[in-house]
This record gives structure tokens, sequence and C-alpha cells, in this order.
């Protein structure tokens, strides 16, 4: 166990070690939710229409999702991808540990580290000057936690999904390429879940990606209830282990047929 | 060195560079589609919000699309034609611009001939489609004007966006790396402009007008177009021109570009 929390604070620190990167990705965060909002702001002062959610609630929504964007698998991990195009991936499977989980370590680093570095300051920011507002209640904060923990855990099991999928496609692009757009479209990141036509919806609750934005969002508005907690905690939770499990799958199905590029 | 000359060299850089994307035939197709299918779901966000809030300050879904595939069109072919601009900061920092200079060529010759990002194509098929679907459902009565102002303000709009890779680019020449934050003036951008610039608040509105004036490639050929009224009182005859506001900025970044090279010192690695 403790070689696994190794690796993790060892890929910690080294992404830790990316500021400016994180500074350009803060202004970057800050201009785009800005047009999110500005949009939504332009379509609610011209319909009177009845909407799913309200003015200030979408805004905290668009910042909290800007804020925590990098949680998301919306990108491969470069260095695991180089080494399977170049071979070192070898050098991996000498270690002496469970390949899966290794991956999986470096995974909750790269999940988190560069959102340690962003989402301080982000909140901060936008809640001083662009109306991010703070949870509902106690009970909805605590939710929000909750299925944060569950957002990153499902984000690590998509990821290393990903991931393993690049040892059949070995220039890395394959499903990495289209994964960024569907997490994006199905997780709410680019629109609130609620705005969606209802029967889309219905299908949106089902996938696994509302679980990493749209989840904890709305519990941290009390646009669903604290009460929903289990389930929506539950549904996390299953879909990450429908992840790993076909990950490990792939994992050995991989390992058994692979091809060592390089020399 | 005349023209032509220049141009046949830049051709030869670009059959070049396409004859190596068409090597890998399959990951070619993978990457286009995988870009097709990105830059549809932009336009995703654009259908739920119209189809909850039915319309945004006196426009409808064909008009606010038409804009959009406008502006996509538009970004596409800058994106695929400046990818050499675009990679430029790693270039610096391998000291790799000192090759560049020795040869008897114009720089932004080398850099712009140095890849025509092939699978930039999935973007453009999709600017394209959305704009075509929206022209039908508008019934708009093209004559040969509007059809001259619709790639007027295509090639305006290449040029507008090539011009802010070109700053990016420039920028390189002192700090070293590619700024990632004019990726929000670019991609930010195309989001912005994929609306009517008068739905935003005005210093917003104003920043997309004077300091980075995409709007005059999307928003003010659009309104002559589809012949609507302008909310900031713009007349025909500069809606019509108003992309020329695009190769204008082309050349003015291309001069602080030469500036740049002028004082680009080498890493020396």
């Amino acid at each position: 166990m403790s070689g696994y929390r190794a690796l993790i604070s060892a890929r910690f620190r080294t992404l830790l070690q990316y500021r400016s990167a994180a500074i350009a990705g803060f202004t970057t965060q800050v201009f785009f939710g800005l047009i999110f909002v500005l949009i939504f702001e332009a379509f609610f002062e011209s319909s009177s229409l009845p909407q799913p959610m309200s003015y200030p609630e979408v805004v905290t929504y668009i910042w909290l999702g800007q804020a925590f964007i990098m949680m998301l698998p919306w990108n491969v991990d470069r260095d695991l991808q180089a080494l399977i195009r170049s071979g070192g991936v070898s050098y991996e499977l000498l270690r002496p540990m469970d390949l899966y989980t290794a991956w999986f370590s470096r995974a909750v680093a790269l999940r988190t580290a560069p959102v340690a570095l962003r989402a301080f300051p982000l909140l901060l920011i936008t809640a001083l000057f662009f109306d991010l507002t703070a949870p509902e209640s106690p009970a909805a904060a605590m939710a929000f936690v909750v299925t944060m923990i569950g957002a990153i855990i499902l984000s690590c099991a998509i990821t290393n999904f990903i991931s393993i999928s690049m040892m059949w496609t070995v220039s890395g692009d394959g499903i990495a390429s289209f994964a960024p757009a569907i997490v994006m479209m199905f997780s709410g990141m680019i629109v609130p879940i609620p705005f969606f036509p209802d029967w889309i919806q219905t299908i949106i609750r089902i996938l696994p990606f509302s679980g990493l934005v749209d989840t904890p969002y709305r519990l941290y508005l009390g646009h669903l209830p604290a009460s929903d907690l289990g389930f929506l905690f539950a549904h996390q939770i299953i879909w990450s282990f429908a992840f790993i499990l076909l990950g490990r799958w792939m994992l050995n199905r991989g390992l058994r047929r692979m091809t060592v590029q390089g020399g | 060195m005349n023209i032509f000359n220049n141009l046949y060299v830049y051709f030869r850089f670009l059959e070049i560079s396409v004859r190596s994307q068409l090597q890998y035939r399959l990951s070619f197709v993978m990457l286009t589609a995988a870009h097709f299918l990105v830059t549809v779901i932009e336009f995703v966000t654009v259908l739920v919000l119209f189809d909850r809030f039915g319309s945004l300050k006196g426009w409808d879904l064909p008009e606010v699309a038409f804009m959009y595939g406008l502006v996509n069109i538009a970004f596409s072919i800058s994106d695929a034609a400046t990818r050499g601009f675009d990679a430029f900061g790693t270039m610096v920092k391998a000291g790799d611009f000192d090759r560049l200079l020795i040869r008897p060529r114009s720089t932004v010759l080398q850099l712009a001939g140095q890849e025509l990002t092939l699978r930039r194509v999935g973007r453009f098929l999709q600017g394209f489609a959305i704009l075509i679907w929206a022209a039908n459902a508008m019934e708009i009565d093209w004559t040969a004007l509007k059809v001259g102002l619709v790639i007027f303000a295509v090639f305006g709009g290449a040029a507008l966006f090539a011009g802010l890779i070109v700053i990016q680019a420039t920028i390189a020449f002192w700090s070293t790396e590619s700024l990632e934050v004019m990726n929000s003036l670019t991609y930010g951008g195309v989001a912005v402009t994929s609306y009517p610039v008068t739905i935003y608040r005005s210093w917003f509105q104003n920043f997309f007008i004077y300091v980075v004036p995409l709007s005059t490639i999307s928003y003010f050929p659009t309104l002559a177009i589809l012949g609507k009224p302008d909310a900031l009182g713009t007349g025909l005859a500069f809606q019509y021109l108003s992309p020329l506001i695009g190769f204008g900025f082309l050349a003015l970044t291309l001069q602080t570009w030469r500036f740049g090279v002028k004082h680009y010192r080498s890493t020396g690695s």
C-alpha cells in the first residue's frame, strides 16, 4: 500500500511544479466562465419562460465548473502516453506493483494536483467579484463534499480506462480524442444538465458522466435535495466499479498480446 | 524574390505537409471524425439554450446558427494554416528558429508553410453544414453580392484569427514560451462571436468591436446578409466592408512580428 501512496505523492509534487501553467489556466478559466455567464445572462434577460434553474444558480454552477475543471477525465496522462509510445511501458511491468493500481495512483495525482493549485484562488475571486454563492445549507455542503470525493474516484476510473485503451492505439488517439467531447457534454460542463430536453435528461442521468459535475454542483445549490445523497453517491460508485473492472480486464488482455515498441 | 516564386515555394511546402499527413490514413480519418464530433458539441449548447429560452434578444436559432457557421468556417481555415506559428514557442525554446533565419526565404513564409493541418476539415465541415442549414431555414434570397460577402467575411475572419496566433507567436520572442492565454482569445473568441455581439454588456461588446475586432467578421456581415437592422446603428456599406478590418489586423500583427524577429536572441541550445 505504501508504494502506491509514495507514487501518488511523488506524482502530485511533480504536477505541482507547473505553476505558470496554473496561472495561465486561471486567467483562461475566468475568461471562459465569464463568457458562459454573459451568454446565460442575455438568454435570461430575453425570455420570461419558466426555467429549470434560476440565473444565480446557473452562475454558481458555471463557476464551480471552472474551478474544478481539471478534475474531469478530459485529457490523458502525457507521461504515460509517452511511455506506451516509446516502449518504456516494459519497465512498468518490472516494478513490484499491481500495474492497474499503480496507474490508478498516477491518475489520482493527475486529477487532484492541478485542482489543488487552481480551485481555491478561482473560488475566492469568483465569490468576491462574480457572484459565486455559498452552499445552500450545511447539509448541502456536506453532500457536496461527499459527492466530490465520489466524482474524483469516478474520474480516475475513467482516466485509467482511457490510458489503458492507448495500448491498442499506439498513436494515443482513438478513445482519447473522443473522450473530452463526451465528458464535457454529458457531465454538465458545457450546459447545466437541467437545461437539456427532458427526454435526453433521463438518458444523461443514467450515464456515468453526470456524476462528475452535475451531481455535486446541484447538491451544493440545494437544487437536488441532500436527502438524495445515498442514491447519488451509489450511482457514482457503481459506475466507478464498472470502469475499474473493465479497465482491469482490458489491461490483462492488453498485456497478453503486448508488443513492446522500440529497443 | 518575386511573389510568384514565394507562392510556388509555399504551395510546395503545403503539398509535402499534406502528403505526409495522408501516410497514416486511418489515423487521419479518426482524428478528423473526432474533431468533427468535438466541434459539433459546441453547437449543441446553442441548440439546447434556444430550445429552453426560445429567442435571444430579437435573434432566433437559424440567425445565430448562421453566425456560428461563419465564425467556425473562418476559424477552421486559420487553425489549419497557422500551425507553424501556434507551435512557435517550442521552436524558440529548442533554438530551432535559428535554422529558419539562415534560409533565403522570409520567416513568415516558412512558418506558414510548415503544416496545413488537414484534420481541421472536421470543424470546417461542421461549420459549413450548419451555415447551409441556417441559410435554408431562413430562405435567404441570395445575390452574387451576398455570396461574395460570405466568402469575404470567411477569409477576413481567417485573417483575423491568424493575426491572433501571430501575436501569440510574437510574444514568444520575449517569453520563450507560447502563452496559452491567447487561446482564450481564439477559442473564446469563437464562442463569443457565435452570438450577436449586442447581447453582451457594453464593455464586453466594445472589447470585441475595438480591441479584438472579431465582430467585424461575424456580426456586421451577418446583418447585411440577413437584412436585419443594426442595434448599433451602422449602415449597409460599413457592414459590407467590415471584414477588411480582419486583413488590416493581420497586416498589423505581421509588422509586430518583424519587429520581434529583429529582437530575437537565440536560446543558444
